[in-house]
């Protein structure tokens, strides 16, 4: 076990390693002066430049360049933003947990729908209520999310009238920032509204977060129950059934352990899609996260932004990706042995 | 009744999606009893992110609404009804009989805001008077390269070359010391632009080394206090409780920052915004539909206009402009693009301003006489060119690119065939400054009422030099009229200097005026006491929200 995870941690750093070469080159790539792409300095006074260029190791290899980029990754020095002048570093603190915040969210309803859907869909594969649940997740797969949540805000928002369109909370809620998750801080804050605050932030969070969780759930219900199916094909389960084992028990003992070993895979495999919803997402709710930062940043031109945008976001999907690799190792003892 | 049935449906639904959803609908039913801070909080959803927090750096509608009016005072204002000066900080002023020297009293106990990161010891005092202006004047005052050393409304209106000398004579006294007579003088201190800042602030930055934080952290005696900004998300400002004049209405002001038109609209339809900028031209039918929504218009002094780049051939020739001018049909532009909420423009002043010259021949539409006139020129085949179209919807001017399809069209019809180029803001200003165009739909709101803010900014050879002067024009007759214009208080002879100039200009035809628009704001109806002020930035203070 011991040297499977050292295997996926060396694996995990050459992933980091290939990356930050990538956004390393990117500085190089993009129009513009190296210089300013790397420190975000809109403009290099004279008196400047000579300390730059030996702070950056501009006057020295690319691969002197490259470690001093690399060192000052792991400094936490990740130059400035071309649009605000302010440290990248602290705009993406800012940032990454209302991202997280409505990824999480999503997962957590896909995972408390899904999954009993999909269990339910495969128990009586050719009864009306499992070909419903099927058809369902059949919409909900193929919806082109921008237009469902677009579709969402006409009901709800703008028809009925019952939920905000765009935000995390009513502008009117002040609530500082200590986390950047939203309910922890509301939870956090001693303000004197902190219900109203919590209700209303909730309020916000409903629409993205049902149009986020709608393809990772439509996922999770197809996945689990034709994982199911096939384990229910399974010789031991008809064995336990022989046995005299009850349905449920067969079910909870036998199936379901079994069938959701290949789901906790699967969400390691889904979060990359996740986050690119994330983005969309986003933008159409106007949610202040990492995704929208990201859009904004192609269409300012803002060089640093992206690059050190790009960086995080790839890097928080691969050690999910491993996370959940290394999870699915650990209960399953056959994949362990490999 | 509704809480019941609410109850019931959530019961059969068991789906844990569901019995969110359900819990949500029932608690937008009946809303908590909310504190005064949330409850009597106004949110003005604006369409962009202010470039700074202090006016005198800045001219883009934008910021002057989010932060003029809403953070400072100036020593003068100006009656939205009238356009005429009223006292602000200056509770009166004197002028010496040769107009060069005037005296300003200021209102005793005007109260600075006390925020965070400062606490003002003292009231206002003629020092921070001297220290605003001489910020702008002087090149070694220690902020005046803070945020670039460009003060874009001064440089237009040469105040650094009228003004020689500001100083404090008794602690509520200031004395102003002008090179030359100027009538607009006044005029320039009342607009958005001549905020009064904090001497004590500034020496409190100077002491801790963080000169920046003059212009992103602001201090003023404006009815709001700053509480936070964030970037392209919102600016929270809190009432200031010590106002010297009576204190804001609503506890909290919220700028919220919503670019997309449409979903400033959204926003209001569904009460997260009370009051919206710039609704669509094209959508006030459908807003004011609504019974929950009031649009409030007026005639705004502004002007849309169509500038040539008089330094280039073949707009150097006063014929081809004219031509150009002739060629193109503005009731249809008017129509298509301002949606009859405009009046067509005969000069670059609108026809509400006292110097307006009402004998100035309308311009004709007459593709032949201006085909005859291209001929003359030395055109008889046209030629081509481009016509820059700014990106952005302006008061002035809707919708750019579709007007220069339009007149794309027109010009066609006269052998010319136009081109229309844009680029993204910054870019597109930038590169007009540097004058790289041919010719440019673009405008001008104005800031205050005095005629001379329709000339100088915009036609004026120092406007040419600092880069606002969109035609490149520089004419010696021209600014000799209107400079003229400024020596004399007197009304009557200033007007005759005017109406020549307006004159002058339509013989020229350095820029082709095409319309006056109408300024739009559309707002919750619970909403009271806001008002669209014709010459600057909103003011909020005096809003409250109450169900009718």
């Amino acid at each position: 076990m011991i040297l499977y995870l050292l295997r996926r941690v060396f694996l995990l750093a050459f992933v980091f390693i290939a990356l930050s070469i990538l956004a390393f080159s990117l500085g190089y790539l993009f129009p513009g002066d190296p210089l300013q792409n790397f420190t975000g300095l809109r403009t290099i006074s004279a008196e400047q430049l000579p300390l730059l260029i030996a702070e950056y190791r501009m006057d020295q290899g690319y691969i002197q360049q490259y470690l001093g980029y690399l060192q000052r990754i792991i400094s936490g020095d990740w130059g400035l933003s071309f649009a605000s002048q302010q440290l990248l570093l602290v705009e993406i603190k800012m940032l990454l947990p209302a991202t997280l915040e409505l990824a999480a969210y999503a997962l957590l309803i896909s995972f408390f729908v899904g999954i009993p859907l999909g269990i339910i869909a495969a128990i009586k594969p050719d009864g009306v209520l499992s070909k419903a649940i099927s058809a369902l997740a059949l919409t909900g797969y193929s919806l082109p999310i921008f237009w469902w949540a677009l579709l969402l805000i006409m009901v709800f928002s703008l028809w009925l009238g019952w939920l905000p369109t765009a935000g995390r909370i009513g502008v009117l809620y002040e609530i500082p920032y200590q986390t950047g998750f939203m309910l922890i801080d509301i939870l956090l804050a001693q303000s004197q509204y902190q219900q109203e605050a919590l209700f209303n932030a909730l309020r916000h969070l409903l629409l993205p977060t049902l149009v986020l969780a709608t393809f990772p759930t439509t996922v999770m219900i197809r996945f689990t129950r034709d994982s199911m199916l096939e384990v229910w094909e399974q010789s031991y389960i008809k064995t336990a059934r022989a046995k005299g084992l009850s349905r449920s028990q067969v079910l909870y003992r036998h199936g379901l352990r079994n069938a959701l070993l290949p789901v906790t895979r699967q969400i390691g495999l889904q979060f990359s899609t996740l986050i690119t919803l994330a983005m969309i997402t986003e933008v159409i709710f106007s949610w202040p996260g990492i995704g929208r930062w990201l859009i904004d940043s192609i269409y300012q031109r803002n060089f640093p932004a992206i690059q050190s945008g790009l960086l995080i976001i790839s890097t928080l999907v691969i050690t999910v990706n491993m996370l959940t690799e290394v999870l699915h190792t650990l209960f399953n003892p056959l994949a362990r042995k490999r | 009744m509704k809480t019941l049935t609410g109850q019931a449906w959530c019961r059969l639904k068991t789906a844990g999606s569901t019995v969110m959803l359900c819990s949500m609908l029932t608690l937008s039913a009946c809303q908590p009893q909310l504190p005064e801070a949330v409850r009597s909080g106004l949110v003005y959803c604006s369409e962009g992110s202010p470039e700074s927090f202090n006016p005198q750096l800045v001219t883009s509608g934008t910021t002057i609404d989010a932060i003029s009016q809403q953070l400072y005072d100036r020593l003068l204002d100006i009656d939205a009804q009238t356009g005429e000066l009223k006292p602000g900080l200056a509770s009166n002023w004197q002028v010496s009989s040769d107009g060069k020297v005037y005296h300003f009293s200021l209102q005793s106990d005007v109260q600075f805001h006390h925020t965070e990161y400062f606490r003002p010891s003292r009231a206002l005092n003629a020092d921070d008077v001297v220290f605003t202006f001489n910020r702008i004047m002087q090149k070694q005052h220690p902020f005046h390269y803070q945020g670039g050393g460009n003060y874009p409304f001064f440089q237009s209106v040469d105040w650094a070359g009228l003004v020689a000398n500001v100083s404090a004579e008794q602690p509520l006294l200031v004395r102003f010391e002008l090179n030359r007579p100027d009538s607009s003088f006044l005029s320039n201190l009342a607009t958005d632009f001549a905020a009064i800042l904090s001497a004590e602030y500034g020496k409190q930055l100077l002491q801790s080394g963080q000169l920046q934080r003059i212009d992103s952290h602001p201090v003023g005696t404006g009815p709001f206090r700053f509480r936070e900004y964030q970037k392209d998300v919102l600016i929270r400002y809190y009432r200031h409780n010590d106002y010297w004049r009576e204190p804001a209405k609503p506890e909290q002001l919220v700028f919220d920052i919503v670019p997309n038109n449409a979903r400033r609209m959204a926003k209001l339809f569904t009460h997260e915004c009370d009051v919206v900028a710039f609704p669509r031209i094209a959508e006030l039918e459908l807003i004011s539909k609504r019974a929950d929504v009031d649009v409030q218009e007026s005639t705004a002094m502004n002007i849309g206009f169509w500038a040539f780049n008089t330094a280039k051939a073949p707009f150097n020739q006063v014929k081809v402009r004219q031509a150009l001018a002739m060629a193109i049909n503005r009731d249809a532009i008017l129509q298509a693009v301002y949606f009859g909420h405009a009046t067509a423009a005969n000069s670059v002043l609108p026809p509400t301003s006292w110097a307006y010259n009402a004998n100035l021949e309308p311009l004709k539409y007459d593709p032949a006489q201006a085909k005859a006139l291209l001929a003359e020129a030395g055109y008889p085949n046209g030629f081509s060119m481009d016509i820059w179209a700014m990106p952005v919807q302006r008061l002035y001017n809707p919708n750019a690119l579709k007007m220069a399809e339009l007149m794309q069209a027109d010009l066609a019809q006269i052998g010319i065939r136009a081109s229309v180029v844009s680029y993204e803001w910054n870019t597109f200003r930038r590169k007009l400054g540097d004058n790289e165009h041919d010719s440019v739909l673009i405008g001008w709101s104005a800031d205050n009422a005095d005629p001379d803010n329709f000339f100088r900014p915009l036609l004026s050879c120092s406007a040419a030099q600092t880069g606002s002067n969109r035609a490149n024009w520089c004419d010696e007759n021209f600014d000799r009229l209107i400079s003229q214009a400024l020596l004399t208080a007197d009304q009557k002879q200033r007007r005759s200097y005017y109406m020549a100039a307006q004159q002058y200009l339509s013989e020229q035809m350095p820029l082709l005026s095409i319309a006056h628009s109408q300024r739009f704001q559309a707002l919750n109806s619970q909403i009271n006491g806001v008002q669209i002020n014709p010459y600057g930035g909103i003011a909020l203070a005096g809003a409250s929200k109450e169900a009718k």
